[in-house]
């Protein structure tokens, strides 16, 4: 089965199976990942599941939106160049091993 | 009530589609607003779709079709109104919403403006002075000690924070409970809380339209920056002030009965209470989780633009299917326990806030009152006790309190 690695601040890695499909952000809250949020359950509408993707996965994910590139103003934890909301990231063949760093907070 | 499933009986009028369940439970009636949950109960369980008879329209109480009808708006739109009556039959009582009751791409362009106007940066720039006013609150009750937590806390606290960060001046907001109320019961069937509404709405109305206008609006409210947006040519002048309507519709009430329930829920699950106090962190989820499990907004309809099938059922075009929100929130098919309160829940995909293109534009700034608020308890209550008979508020889509006696204690 396919999986995603979410290092959390503390630098503790955890790895979850995704399904074909899944978003990264449902992956995350089927396996209890505490550092995504996700409160508006995957609708691009809190920005709080974002993540920080690690740069060797950036390019292969699919193009961002305007709805997620203004949300990601507004996130809690300071955006960077690698910034995603991963409710908007779509697992897919080809993304086994994602990395997803997870910020010190959502809120 | 008789919530008796008829299967094979015949009404006057249409009659239940083959093969789909017939309820003939009224879900705007008293006895329902008293107790929605067991005929929640049997709506789910008579199946994934059923027919009520009372008003010929379809229904959906189960979690995966309401997510399902949610999530397919040019199959299942809201154009048509997300009440009972059918825009493409009956006139609105008022103009149409153009946020609400619009459909994309209509509905992409005036979504976007709401949405940065109620951005997660806009909600950074309010939450400070939400904070201090829900301690200010809080102290204040904790003086009085016993009171009523419906007027002087679940609706004093939103009226103290809510009309200014909007821009509306102090005269007449005392219109603005009165208006929502109006515009929630109008969702609902012509029955006679709908009927009553319209006919008493003529001053609400005229003072609602009035401060839709930028120059009532105080510079740097939500008000005057949709007002903004229309000088930066994502709307038009003529669109601003119905888009500012919209937020004063749906910006108040629902966040009233939103804090009311978490309140109403505290009181009841004192362990839930000592829980939150003991990690005041949880407020947001517990705020949450209230609203998964009252569901201040109840239900919405929607109406189909064309023939569909949903849940192994033909539907034809241009009927009315209508989403039980709450029922959804509880689905123990979706939810473990779901009858149970528990601020430490994963709350993510309940429908309170409802789902997809639609789901509450102003969710966030809901969600910022109601943690700032539970906070607030967190840190300075020790006990809620109810001290008096608690009654209900009716009204066809929300859910909520007229009066729930309580008394407080420092912590």
């Amino acid at each position: 089965m396919p999986s995603i690695i979410f290092i959390h601040p503390d630098g503790c890695r955890q790895n979850v199976e995704a399904g074909e499909g899944e978003s990264a952000m449902q992956a995350a809250t089927r396996h209890d990942i505490g550092g995504i949020l996700a409160e508006c359950g995957g609708n691009a509408m809190c920005a709080t599941c974002h993540v920080y993707v690690d740069e060797d996965w950036l390019a292969r994910l699919p193009a961002m939106g305007d709805d997620e590139d203004a949300l990601l103003d507004g996130a809690a934890a300071e955006r960077q160049a690698n910034s995603r909301l991963s409710c908007q990231i779509k697992f897919a063949a080809g993304l086994d091993g994602l990395v997803l760093s997870l910020p010190d907070r959502q809120l | 009530m008789s919530a008796t499933s008829r299967t094979d009986s015949v009404t006057p009028e249409r009659g239940a589609p083959a093969g789909v369940p017939s309820l003939d439970v009224d879900p705007f009636s008293t006895e329902f607003f008293e107790d929605p949950h067991a005929i929640h109960d049997i709506l789910r369980e008579a199946g994934p779709l059923v027919w009520l008879d009372k008003w010929n329209v379809y229904g959906v109480a189960r979690y995966a079709e309401v997510h399902a009808v949610l999530n397919d708006p040019l199959t299942f739109c809201s154009s048509r109104g997300v009440g009972l009556s059918d825009f493409a039959k009956e006139k609105p009582w008022r103009p149409q919403s153009i946020i609400l009751e619009a459909d994309p791409p209509a509905h992409t362009r005036t979504r976007a403006v709401l949405s940065q106007v109620l951005s997660p940066t806009a909600m950074k720039g309010v939450r400070e002075h939400f904070t201090a006013m829900a301690a200010a609150k809080v102290d204040e009750l904790l003086a009085r000690g016993s009171f009523d937590a419906v007027a002087d806390l679940a609706e004093a606290y939103p009226l103290s924070v809510f009309p200014d960060a909007m821009g509306l001046k102090q005269e007449g907001r005392e219109n603005l409970l009165p208006y929502a109320s109006l515009v929630f019961n109008s969702f609902g069937p012509p029955n006679q809380l709908r009927q009553e509404a319209i006919e008493r709405s003529a001053p609400h109305q005229a003072y609602v339209a009035a401060q839709c206008q930028r120059e009532n609006l105080a510079p740097g409210g939500f008000g005057a920056c949709v007002h903004a947006r229309a000088d930066a040519g994502d709307i038009t002048p003529e669109e601003a002030p119905l888009l500012v309507r919209s937020l004063l519709s749906a910006g108040l009430d629902t966040t009233v009965n939103g804090i009311g329930a978490a309140v109403y829920c505290l009181a009841r699950f004192p362990d839930q209470l000592a829980r939150l106090r003991s990690d005041p962190t949880l407020a947001r989820n517990a705020f949450e989780e209230a609203i998964r499990y009252e569901s201040p907004v109840q239900t919405f309809f929607r109406t189909t633009t064309r023939e569909v099938e949903l849940a192994g059922h033909r539907i034809a075009e241009g009927e009315k299917v209508l989403m039980f929100l709450g029922a959804a929130n509880r689905d123990p098919r979706r939810w473990d326990n779901p009858d149970h309160y528990d601020v430490t829940r994963r709350t993510s995909g309940h429908v309170g806030f409802g789902s997809g293109i639609h789901m509450c534009v102003g969710q966030l700034l809901a969600r910022v009152e109601g943690e700032v608020m539970l906070a607030a308890i967190a840190r300075k209550v020790a006990s809620i006790e109810i001290t008096g008979p608690v009654k209900r508020r009716y009204n066809n889509t929300l859910r909520g309190l007229e009066s729930l006696p309580i008394t407080i204690s420092p912590a």
